[in-house]
C-alpha cells in the first residue's frame, strides 16, 4: 500500500502548486478593473503588432485618464487568431465595441454587417490630413468603417556592402534593373541566391505578387468585375516571378517562406535583396542578435516598370473599426478616435510610422537613424495600391495562391495559371 | 557447450536491446537538443552556414524574461491556467470514465459497447466545424474565456475517450479475481476500489497521462474560447509569441521546453506506478 | 453522463443538419436555405477538396503505420530489463509534453532550406551535397516530412498505451510458456498480442482519428502549401468555415471526413474482434 501514500501525495503536492500559483494570479486580475465607469467597452487588439500590448496598455491608460467615464477591457490575440476571433463572436452574436482589422477585411465586413459605417463622423478636415492611400484601408464602396491605425508597405531592403562588392553604384530604379542586378551579384559569386521572396502558399505569395502587380502597372478587375490579371500587368507580374526562378537569382527556398523566413536569410548575409515590411528595417539594421548586416541595410520605395510606374507599393496597413453590436459606438469612436491622433501616433512613431502626412514635413521630429526608412515611406505611402476590396476576397485570395504556387512550381505556365485562375474566381463568385 | 550458447544469445540480446536503447534516446533526444539550443541561442547563430552546434553565445535571457519579465506575464498565467485545466478536466473525466468503464466492462449489454463509439462520433468532428456550437452555448452559460468553460469542453471527449481506454485495461483483468471478492459479499464498488484499480495500475496511469496531455496540448478550443490572462493556455499563449510579421522562434523554444516541464514532473511522479502493477504482485492476494 | 452526452450530441447533430443547408456563419445579412446534398455534390466534383481527401488518407495511412510500429517497438524494448530503463520511460514522454505548436515550429525550423539543421547535419556527415528544399515538393514527398515530424512527437502516446497492456500481462503466464519451449515468435503471437489487443486498439482508433482530421501542424508548417499539396480536409473545413464563412459547406465536408474516420473504425473493430474469436 506503500505506492498509494506516494500517490496521494504527489496530488496533494499538485494542488499546492497550482493553490500557490492560483493565489499569485488573482490578485492582478482584479486590479486591472474598473468597476465605477458607467461606459465599459471592450476592444480586441493584437498581440505585438507594431505597438506592443505595453504600448496599447499605455495609450489605453492615458485615454482613460482623459476621459474618466470610460473604462475599455483589452483582449489580445496572435495575427492569425484575429480574423477567427472577430467571426466567431460575430456569429455569436455580440462580443467586442472596438475590433483591430486588416485592409483585406473592411469589404468582408461590411457586408457581413459586422462593422458600422462610421462616414458620418469623420470630418471632412482630418480625412485631407491623411495619405489617402491610408484611408483605403477602412473604405468600402465610399463608405467608411473605420479609422486608419498602423500604416505598412513593403519596401525593398537591400545590402549596400554586396552592391558595392558587385560594382553597383546605386540600388535598382526598376525591376528590370532589380534583376539585372541580382544576376551581376549572382554571377560574381557574392551569393547564391541574391533574392529571396515571401512566397509561401497563403497570403504571403499573394501580397508579393500584388507588389509586382502595382509595379507593372496591371489591375485585378474592370469596373464590371470582370478579371484583367490574366493579362497586361497581372500577367508580367508573374512571368517575372518564374524567370527569376529559372535565372537562379531568386531564392527557391521562397515558395516556403513568409516574411520571418526573409528577415532571416537577408540577415544572415544569404541574399542581396529582400522584399519586406517596415519592421525588417531596424532589426536587420540595428539588432546585433539577429542580425549580421547591421549597418548594411539599405531601404527603398519598391521600385515599378519605369515606364509607367516608378514606385510600388501595397497596401498592408491596419485600422480599428466599430461593430454593428456595440451598444456605446460614441465612446468607441472617441476612443479610436484618441489612438489615432496625431500626437498619440507621433509619441510612438519609431514603432510605426504616422499616417499623418504633416508628420513627414518636419524632420526635426523624426526618430534617430530612421531617415532612409521615412523617407522610403513617404513616398510608398503616398501610392499605395490595394488588394482587391472584395466582400469574398478570402475566396479570391485563395485561389490566386493556389495558382501561383502552380506556376512558381512549374506546374503551369504564367498565363495557363492566371486563366485557371481567372475561370475559378468567375466561377465561385457565380457560388456564392 | 549449450551453456556457452546460452550466454552468448544472452549477450547478443544484450547488445541488441542496448543498441535500440541507444538508437530511441537519440531519436528523442537530437531534436529537443536543438529546441534547447534555440532557446539559449541568439537567432543570428541559428541561422549561421556553417551552423555551429553548439554557439558561442548562450545565455538564459529567454528564461528569465519568461518566470521575470513584461512579455512573460500571459506565459505565467497560462502555465496556471493550463495545469487547472488538465488536472480539472482530467480529472472529472477520469472518475466518470472508470465508473462507466467498470459497468460497460462487466455488464456487457448486446449494444451498450456500441454507446462508447457514439460518444466517441464528437472526437471524430473537426474541431472547427462544431466549435461554434460549442461557443455559442459556453455564452449562454457565460463560461467563454474561463477555465471551466474549457474544462467542459475537454471533458466532453476526454470522458468518451478515457472510457474506452480503461475498459480495454478492465477487460483483460480475469473475472475470477473478483468472484472471490463477491463470495466474501463486497459490494461493486469495494471490488472496484481494492481489486480492480490496484490490478489496473498501469493502464490507468496511462489513461491519467493521455488525458492531461490531450489537454495540455489542445489548441482549436483554446484559442477561440479563451483569450485573456484569465483563461489563456500554454498553447495559445507560445503561439502569441509570434508577431505580425516575424516570429520569436527563440521565445517559443524557450516556452516550448517549460512547457514540457509539468508533464514530465508528472510522469516521474507516476513512473512507478506504471512500472509496478501485476509485478508488484497484487494478484497473489 | 446526461451532460455529457448533451455536449457531445448536440453539436455533432447540428453539424449533420447544417450541412444541408446553405448556410452563412454569420447570419446578420443572410439566413440559411435549404439546399439538399448540393453541398456534398460540391464537394465530391471539387478537384481541390478531392486532393485533400488524397492527402488526408496518405497522411493517416503513414502516420498510423509508423506510429504503431514505433510505439509497438519502443514498447516492447521499454518493457526489457536494461540499465537506465525508469529513465528512458521517462524520457520517451518528452517528444509528447511538447505542444504542437512548438512542435512545428520546431520541424518547420529544423527542415529549412537556407539554414535549417538538418541540412546542416546531413552535409556536415557528407550525406547530402547541397542544402534541400524539403517541404518544397509538390509531391508527396513534403507531406512525408509533416508526417514524420508529427510521428516524433505523437508516437510516445502508443508506447505508454502498449507498455501498460504489456505490464498488465500476468508474469505467470509467460513462465509456463517458457516451461511449455515456446519460442519468441510463438509467445509473441499466443501471449503478447492477445494481450496488449485493447490497447492497440485503443492507440489505432485514436491515431486514426487524429490522422485523419489532421490540421494544427499542417497549417503551422506548411500552411497548406506548397500548390496545396499539404492542404488536408480539416483544412478545407477551417477555410470554407472561418474563410469563406460558409458554414453549410464546411459542415458537409465535415460529415464526410466523420465518415471516413467511421469507416475505419468499423473495419478496425470488425477485424480485431474477428480476430479475438479465432484466436
Amino acid at each position: 500500500m506503500n505506492y498509494r501514500k506516494n500517490l496521494f501525495f504527489s496530488i496533494l503536492l499538485a494542488m499546492i502548486i497550482t493553490g500557490i500559483s492560483f493565489a499569485g494570479g488573482t490578485k492582478e486580475s482584479t486590479s486591472g478593473q474598473k468597476e465605477k465607469q458607467p461606459v465599459k467597452l471592450s476592444a480586441l487588439f493584437m498581440k505585438q503588432a507594431s505597438y506592443s500590448e505595453q504600448d496599447v496598455r499605455n495609450m489605453t491608460a492615458e485615454f482613460e485618464k482623459e476621459n474618466p467615464l470610460i473604462g475599455i477591457s483589452l483582449e489580445f490575440v496572435s495575427y492569425e487568431a484575429l480574423h477567427d476571433k472577430i467571426i466567431a463572436a460575430a456569429a455569436s452574436g455580440s462580443g467586442y465595441d472596438v475590433i483591430l482589422i486588416d485592409v483585406i477585411w473592411p469589404a468582408e465586413f461590411a457586408t457581413q454587417g459586422i462593422l458600422r459605417d462610421i462616414t458620418k463622423e469623420i470630418p471632412k478636415s482630418m480625412i485631407d490630413k491623411v495619405f489617402s492611400g491610408a484611408w483605403d484601408t477602412v473604405l468600402y464602396k465610399d463608405r467608411y468603417y473605420g479609422i486608419p491605425w498602423i500604416l505598412d508597405t513593403e519596401y525593398l531592403f537591400y545590402n549596400k556592402e554586396m552592391l558595392k562588392k558587385a560594382g553597383i553604384s546605386a540600388p535598382p530604379k526598376t525591376l528590370n534593373d532589380l534583376a539585372d542586378q541580382a544576376k551581376i551579384i549572382k554571377n560574381k559569386g557574392i551569393v547564391k541566391y541574391p533574392i529571396i521572396w515571401a512566397w509561401q502558399q497563403s497570403e504571403n505569395v499573394f501580397l508579393n505578387y500584388v507588389v509586382l502587380v502595382a509595379g507593372f502597372g496591371g489591375s485585378f478587375f474592370d469596373d464590371n468585375g470582370n478579371p484583367l490579371f490574366n493579362s497586361g500587368g497581372g500577367l508580367k507580374a508573374l512571368q517575372y516571378m518564374v524567370q527569376s526562378l529559372k535565372d537562379g537569382v531568386s531564392n527557391p527556398a521562397s515558395l516556403q517562406a513568409i516574411s520571418d523566413d526573409e528577415l532571416r536569410v537577408f540577415g544572415s548575409e544569404q541574399a542581396a535583396f529582400a522584399l519586406n515590411w517596415t519592421y525588417m528595417y531596424n532589426i536587420a539594421n540595428t539588432d546585433s542578435s539577429q542580425s549580421k548586416v547591421v549597418g548594411q541595410v539599405g531601404v527603398e520605395p519598391t521600385p515599378g516598370d519605369g515606364v509607367n510606374v516608378q514606385i510600388a507599393s501595397v497596401n498592408g496597413s491596419m485600422g480599428l473599426g466599430i461593430t454593428q453590436s456595440s451598444k456605446n459606438p460614441k465612446e468607441a469612436l472617441k476612443y479610436i478616435e484618441y489612438l489615432t491622433s496625431s500626437s498619440v501616433e507621433a509619441k510612438y512613431a519609431n514603432l510605426s510610422l504616422p499616417m499623418w502626412k504633416s508628420y513627414y514635413e518636419d524632420p526635426s521630429k523624426w526618430p534617430k537613424g530612421q531617415k532612409p526608412l521615412i523617407n522610403a515611406a513617404q513616398l510608398s505611402f503616398a501610392k499605395l495600391y490595394n488588394r482587391p476590396m472584395l466582400a469574398h476576397y478570402t475566396q479570391f485570395s485563395t485561389i490566386m495562391q493556389k495558382y501561383l504556387q502552380k506556376a512558381l512550381l512549374n506546374q503551369m505556365s504564367p498565363k495557363d495559371a492566371l486563366d485557371a485562375a481567372a475561370k475559378e474566381v468567375v466561377q465561385e463568385k457565380a457560388n456564392k | 557447450m549449450r551453456r556457452s550458447s546460452y550466454y552468448r544469445h544472452k549477450i547478443l540480446k544484450l547488445i541488441f536491446i542496448y543498441f535500440f536503447v541507444i538508437l530511441l534516446i537519440a531519436s528523442i533526444i537530437a531534436p529537443f537538443f536543438w529546441l534547447i539550443v534555440s532557446s539559449l541561442a541568439s537567432l543570428k547563430d541559428l541561422v549561421a552556414k556553417p551552423l555551429h552546434w553548439i554557439p558561442r553565445h548562450l545565455n538564459l535571457e529567454r528564461y528569465r524574461e519568461i518566470f521575470l519579465g513584461q512579455i512573460g506575464i500571459s506565459f505565467r498565467y497560462a502555465l496556471r491556467n493550463s495545469i487547472l485545466v488538465a488536472l480539472l478536466s482530467t480529472s472529472v473525466s477520469f472518475v466518470l470514465s472508470l465508473l462507466a468503464a467498470y459497468s460497460l466492462s462487466r455488464f456487457p449489454g448486446k449494444y451498450r459497447s456500441n454507446i462508447l463509439y457514439v460518444m466517441l462520433a464528437t472526437y471524430m468532428m473537426p474541431p472547427v466545424a462544431i466549435l461554434l456550437s460549442l461557443y455559442i452555448m459556453l455564452r449562454q452559460i457565460h463560461l467563454v474565456n474561463t477555465i471551466w468553460g474549457l474544462s467542459i469542453v475537454y471533458c466532453s471527449f476526454l470522458t468518451p475517450f478515457l472510457t474506452w481506454i480503461l475498459k480495454g485495461f478492465i477487460d483483460t483483468i480475469p473475472k475470477e479475481i473478483e468472484e472471490a471478492a463477491t463470495i466474501d459479499g463486497a459490494n461493486r464498488i469495494l471490488i472496484l476500489l481494492r481489486i480492480v484499480i490496484p490490478v489496473a495500475i498501469p493502464g490507468i496511469i496511462a489513461a491519467v497521462l493521455l488525458g492531461v496531455l490531450m489537454s495540455w496540448d489542445e489548441f482549436f478550443y483554446a484559442l477561440i474560447f479563451t483569450s485573456t490572462n484569465k483563461a489563456i493556455t500554454l498553447p495559445v499563449a507560445i503561439a502569441q509569441f509570434t508577431k505580425r510579421h516575424s516570429i520569436d522562434y527563440g521565445m517559443m523554444a524557450a516556452g516550448g521546453v517549460v512547457a514540457a516541464l509539468p508533464p514530465i514532473i508528472l510522469a516521474v511522479l507516476l513512473q512507478r506506478y506504471l512500472i509496478q502493477g501485476l509485478t508488484s504482485g497484487s494478484v497473489k492476494g | 453522463m446526461l451532460v455529457v452526452a448533451g455536449i457531445v450530441g448536440f453539436p455533432f447533430i447540428k453539424t449533420i443538419y447544417t450541412s444541408l443547408f446553405n448556410a452563412p456563419l454569420i447570419a446578420y445579412t443572410r439566413k440559411a436555405e435549404w439546399v439538399g446534398f448540393e453541398n456534398f455534390i460540391y464537394a465530391f466534383i471539387n478537384p481541390s477538396f478531392m486532393g485533400g481527401v488524397f492527402h488526408t488518407i496518405y497522411f493517416s495511412l503513414l502516420s498510423i503505420s509508423l506510429n504503431i510500429l514505433l510505439g509497438v517497438l519502443t514498447a516492447m524494448l521499454l518493457n526489457q530489463k536494461f540499465f537506465g530503463r525508469a529513465f528512458v520511460r521517462t524520457l520517451v514522454i518528452l517528444p509528447w509534453a511538447l505542444p504542437t505548436v512548438v512542435n512545428a515550429v520546431l520541424w518547420r525550423w529544423i527542415y529549412n532550406p537556407t539554414y535549417g539543421a538538418l541540412n546542416a547535419l546531413l552535409t556536415q556527415l557528407h550525406i547530402i551535397q547541397n542544402y534541400r528544399d524539403w517541404l518544397g515538393s509538390a509531391g508527396l514527398s513534403t507531406m512525408t516530412m509533416v508526417v514524420l515530424a508529427d510521428t516524433w512527437k505523437n508516437y510516445p502516446l502508443v508506447t505508454i498505451l502498449v507498455l501498460a497492456g504489456l505490464q498488465m500481462i500476468p508474469k505467470e503466464i509467460y513462465e509456463a510458456v517458457k516451461v511449455d519451449g515456446a519460442n519468441w515468435w510463438n509467445t509473441f503471437w499466443r501471449i503478447t498480442l492477445p494481450g496488449v489487443r485493447p490497447a492497440l486498439l485503443v492507440a489505432l482508433v485514436l491515431k486514426t482519428i487524429d490522422g485523419l482530421r489532421v490540421f494544427d501542424i499542417v497549417y503551422l508548417m506548411t500552411a497548406g502549401g506548397p500548390a496545396s499539396a499539404t492542404k488536408t480536409i480539416s483544412f478545407y473545413v477551417y477555410q470554407e468555415a472561418f474563410g469563406f464563412l460558409r458554414l453549410g459547406q464546411a459542415s458537409a465536408f465535415s460529415v464526410i471526413n466523420v465518415t471516413i474516420i467511421f469507416v475505419f473504425v468499423i473495419f478496425y473493430i470488425k477485424f480485431i474482434r474477428s480476430e479475438g474469436i479465432s484466436g
